[in-house]
């Protein structure tokens, strides 16, 4: 479960290194926990510094600096496939922690027993849950939330790790000052009026975009129908018509 | 005091897409202004158990006092404002009461929940909250977090460990550093507001602002501000939608009207002959 490094040199695999301590130092001289015996490589280059799952790098005033994935930094917060440069060498960032964790799993509230200062936590203990007040208790939450068939669940059934839709879609409005305008509904929630006057939204979601009214004398209308106070899908073409102003939606792929 | 004018209130709550049960509990009362919102923890059902006791004896020790005493009244234990010492002690008699069943019964070993909970009078708002739950504020167009959270992150973020876009990456969001029921002693995180009229308040669990990103909070609560039962619903649907991976539990505080105590003398003879 812990966290590695992945030492190499133009590619080829070197040495692999489970980031086992809290603080683990890079560099030339023998004492560092990773040892790259290159000249370009300071005497203690860089610190990789663990706090539960997650890892931070630090340059420590090295000579030649280092870079993340291109980019020089001073101080990183590491991702899981992060490539550190240093010199000719990469180091690989790998937190397995990431890909194994179900989503049930981590977002599961868990008490820090004491205000413990950020840096006494046991980096070894990553993973398991020694660290953790009633953790028996959570592990076996844990197999008991797992069901064979999905949840039951009275909102609109959606695959909990479904990607996000690439559909893209917009509305052009169709007369008055703003004619021939086209609003992209790129966002996760498109504000048609003013609020505390008039308002209706478009939200995308899932399954496809849906109209609302929200507040206001005018309720907006679809294809000549008036909407009631639930939220309408919209089709392809549809025609909606708010305060005076006709617009159309249309998928754009 | 008519919070009717003064204050609408809508709370919504949802197991989530993942979860098979619901460990938050919410509570509101319109007589004194009050809302409370728990996010429970604990193996079986002893998440919801510590989250029910923690609203209830929030509810029943706030409220009951201000049946007879005006909450800008002095406490006489504490010195402060009678709603101030009421807050702090609700919400400690509420961890007494959760550590005790915890102690008592096997099966509610270790359980706790958070709270975030916030009560209006005299045009200010006075909020408790103990761990990840967050109580936010819109003015105008801005969206502000009220309460800092009591977890690992928000502690390596304050010690500039990791900046708040890096954050929303962690793997440690989840670890809270302060919960109510835990040990036998909670220091509540207690603080005084102005409120204006035109705010918007919400209260939220941790399935909420873990799912779904502050920019995309703040515009739900500015389009949807005039229908707070939608916004209430699209807030929670926008979660589930990104996942729904807990829990999420909703709270939302429209200032309507000043609502702003009488400091008459008549008021102050009344609250002297009640006691």
């Amino acid at each position: 479960m812990t966290a590695k490094l992945i030492l190499s040199l133009d590619g080829v695999f070197i040495q692999e290194y489970p980031l086992s301590k809290d603080r683990m130092t890079i560099g030339r001289k023998p004492d560092n926990d990773i040892v790259i015996n290159n000249l370009a490589v300071s005497s203690q280059h860089a610190a990789i510094i663990t706090i539960g799952h997650d890892s931070f790098m630090e340059d420590l005033d090295s000579t030649n600096g280092l870079s993340v994935n291109g980019v020089p930094v001073k101080k990183h917060f590491l991702q899981n496939n992060d490539v550190i440069e240093i010199g000719k060498y990469t180091l690989k960032y790998m937190n397995e922690y990431v890909s194994k964790t179900s989503a049930a799993d981590f977002e599961k509230t868990m008490i820090l027993r004491a205000p413990v200062a950020p840096l006494k936590v046991q980096a070894e203990k990553s993973g398991d849950t020694g660290l953790f007040q009633k953790s028996h208790a959570d592990s076996e939450v844990k197999t008991e939330e797992q069901p064979e068939s999905p949840p039951q669940v009275d909102a609109v059934p959606v695959q909990a790790a479904a990607p996000r839709p690439v559909t893209l879609a917009a509305i052009q409005i169709l007369n008055g000052p703003n004619a021939g305008k086209e609003l992209d509904l790129v966002k996760g929630l498109t504000t048609l009026g003013k609020p505390g006057v008039q308002v209706a939204v478009l939200t995308r979601r899932p399954q496809g975009f849906f109209i609302t009214h929200v507040e206001g004398a005018n309720f907006p209308s679809v294809n000549g129908q008036v909407l009631g106070g639930q939220p309408r899908q919209l089709q392809d073409h549809d025609l909606i018509e708010l305060a005076g102003i006709k617009m159309e939606f249309y998928f754009k792929n | 005091m008519k919070f009717e004018d003064a204050l609408e209130i809508v709370a919504q709550t949802s197991s989530g897409m993942v979860r098979a049960h619901n460990e938050d509990s919410i509570a509101t009362d319109m007589v004194c202004g009050l809302v409370v919102l728990a996010d429970g923890m604990g193996g079986y059902n002893a998440g919801e158990v510590a989250s029910g006791i923690a609203v209830e004896v929030m509810v029943a020790e706030i409220t009951q006092p201000l049946k007879k005493f005006s909450p800008t009244k002095r406490d006489e234990e504490t010195g402060e404002e009678l709603a101030v010492a009421l807050l702090g002690r609700s919400i400690r008699k509420a961890n007494a009461s959760i550590y005790q069943a915890a102690q008592s019964q096997a099966q509610y070993a270790g359980m706790g929940t958070t709270i975030v909970s916030a009560l209006f009078y005299d045009n200010r708002m006075v909020v408790g909250h103990v761990g990840d739950s967050r109580l936010y504020r819109l003015r105008g167009e801005t969206l502000a977090s009220i309460t800092r959270d009591h977890s690992l992150l928000q502690e390596q973020i304050d010690c500039g460990m990791i900046s708040v876009e890096n954050a929303r990456h962690s793997q440690n969001k989840n670890l809270v550093t302060r919960a109510v029921g835990i040990d036998a002693e909670v220091i509540p995180e207690i603080h005084l507001h102005d409120v204006e009229v035109g705010d918007v308040y919400l209260l939220c669990s941790d399935g909420l602002n873990d799912m779904v990103e502050d920019e995309d909070i703040q515009a739900i609560l500015y389009a949807m501000q005039g229908n707070l039962a939608l916004a209430a619903e699209q807030l929670i649907q926008t979660a589930n939608d990104n996942g729904g991976r807990d829990n999420v539990s909703v709270i939302l505080v429209k200032v309507k009207q000043d609502f702003a105590q009488s400091h008459s003398w008549l008021a102050g003879l009344l609250d002297w002959f009640k006691e």
